[in-house]
């Protein structure tokens, strides 16, 4: 088998190397050069772009962005808890509800994001309505700002939250539910004592299936955030486009995938399983 | 608790699903603005008649094409030699770029691209887009493949074995043609993945490569045009299309490799 293994596995692994961890080490290694004068880089070594990293100036949107992936997460949560709950005690059509809930996902997730732009906006479906019944007389801001940020990234990554735990859901044993029941548990109780802590392997890993996308999310709040609300994804397309200082956006996304490391080894064997 | 289940899926699903059949009544709206003036087919028509659109359309659809083909291939292959033998560090390595944001894969893609090209005489273009494509389309076929094996019976493996193939012909003559509809399935999640990316087709891409969905983008960062909806609704109705069959397929395989 060993040499027809390594003919098949070559392509694979040369594609991973040259097209996945060759370009994280050029950006490695830009993120200690100083930033050329019309884009790219050049000499000398220097620690600059990290010190930058921790200017008070960035430090804000690093914040708001830990602060919207972990509401974003927490109402994922909560959101989808009772939807998979629902879905694992449903008798029949559990493959039918779990696929619609996939089925968006796998549609564009530009186009999802551009159906909620065009209820949201000052001239959008919302505003249009409440404004043609004289419920308000200038249109409500719906979109640009945090808000439409966390429903969008909600929207977007709600089925992440959703697959693992129905996932954990379904194996756990009804009867155990009885028996709580049984023994005087109100159904709040029982959820807070028998289904929450035996679910708890799916909801960490769905909580980390969404946190992560959630934090280094671009397309969401460079639509739905307007200029206002910029995350740290903006902020690193920003440095590689317009602003033009690759050292820093190299460094900025260094930290980024320090973090999804850090997450992703946590996850480890967990999330083959599970995804 | 247990009684407002109900109710609250289907408010989940509602959901889920509103803004984009709102859309897609609005698609069909004689209005410019989001008032519903009357029936029209004008918006479809306008979007076969936008020249840009259909440009952007083919690129598109090369370049998935092109990236899910080599995906599809090379991803078969590395699949199936994991299920035979485990290898942690090409399969981890495989989750890490699944984890990794796409912001990151881009800009990171983009530095490669233009450091290589110091060396090489080479600009931006479809090249690039199609290779930067198969390094995130990998991971699904690896999964799907991988997914499909786990319920693969390999008595028939064993049974070609026994008769005297060779581990080559094992696998062209046994295992992919029982794997096939798995293999299908992971080709036309490929094609999704691949037709729906902005993020990082909008780094790498050169002046003529132009993909639908950077065209999509600049016209919603624009305003509300009812095009947008009509090209939106025939983008989902397709793509949903795909995925429906993928599932299709992956439950078939599942089943076939269990009793064929």
């Amino acid at each position: 088998m060993s040499r027809l293994r390594i003919a098949f596995l070559t392509p694979t692994a040369a594609v991973m190397g040259l097209l996945f961890f060759a370009p994280l080490l050029i950006v490695f290694a830009y993120s200690f050069l100083t930033r050329g004068a019309y884009g790219g880089v050049m000499r000398p070594w220097t620690l600059e772009a990290y010190d930058r990293v921790f200017d008070p100036l960035y430090g804000h949107i690093l914040w708001r962005s830990l602060w919207i992936a972990a509401v974003s997460t927490f109402l994922c949560l909560a959101l989808g808890l009772p939807l998979a709950l629902y879905i694992a005690r449903s008798a029949s059509y559990k493959t039918l509800l779990l696929n619609l809930v996939m089925l968006p996902f796998w549609t564009s997730f530009l186009i999802r994001t551009y159906a909620w732009m065009f209820l949201l906006r000052d001239t959008g479906l919302i505003n249009t309505a409440l404004e043609s019944l004289h419920l308000i007389r200038a249109p409500f801001p719906l979109l640009f700002n945090s808000g439409a940020v966390i429903l969008g990234l909600v929207y977007g990554y709600l089925p992440f939250m959703v697959l693992p735990l129905y996932a954990t859901l379904e194996k756990l044993d009804p009867s155990l539910l009885d028996a709580a029941a049984d023994l005087g548990a109100s159904p709040g109780i029982s959820l807070w004592r028998v289904i929450i802590p035996l679910s708890k392997s799916g909801m960490i890993a769905g909580c980390l299936l969404v946190f992560i996308p959630c934090l280094g999310a671009f397309l969401t709040p460079d639509l739905m955030g307007g200029g206002k609300t910029v995350m740290i994804g903006n902020l690193v397309q920003n440095q590689f486009t317009t602003a033009r200082d690759w050292p820093f956006g190299a460094a900025i996304s260094l930290w980024l995938m320090v973090l999804v490391l850090f997450v992703t080894a946590f996850l480890g064997r967990k999330g083959e399983e599970l995804i | 608790m247990k009684r407002f289940l109900p109710e609250y899926a289907a408010a989940a699903y509602l959901f889920l699903y509103s803004p984009l059949v709102v859309l897609g009544i609005f698609s069909f709206n004689s209005s410019k603005v989001a008032i519903w003036r009357g029936f029209t087919w004008d918006w479809y028509i306008r979007v076969f008649q936008n020249s840009a659109l259909l440009d952007a359309t083919l690129n598109s659809l090369i370049i998935a094409c092109a990236a899910t083909l080599v995906s599809t291939i090379i991803g078969t292959l590395a699949g199936y030699a994991l299920w035979k033998k485990r290898s942690p560090i090409l399969t981890n390595s495989l989750y890490l770029s699944l984890m990794t944001p796409e912001i990151v894969a881009g800009v990171s893609l983009l530095a490669f691209f233009e450091w290589l090209f110091r060396f090489l005489h080479v600009q931006l273009g479809m090249h690039t887009v199609i290779l930067a494509h198969v390094s995130f389309c990998l991971v699904y076929v690896v999964i799907v493949i991988l997914a499909r094996l786990r319920t693969f019976d390999s008595s028939f493996e064993e049974a070609a074995l026994d008769l005297g193939a060779t581990e080559w012909q094992v696998f062209r003559y046994v295992t992919v043609p029982m794997l096939l509809p798995g293999i299908i399935a992971a080709a036309l999640l490929c094609f999704t993945v691949s037709f729906d990316d902005y993020v990082i087709t909008s780094l790498v891409a050169g002046v003529n490569s132009e993909t639908l969905p950077m065209v999509i983008y600049a016209m919603a960062r624009k305003g509300v045009s009812p095009e947008v909806n009509a090209l939106s609704v025939m983008i989902t109705v397709g793509l949903g299309v795909l995925i429906l069959l993928a599932g299709r397929l992956e439950q078939r395989s599942g089943g076939k490799a269990r009793r064929p």
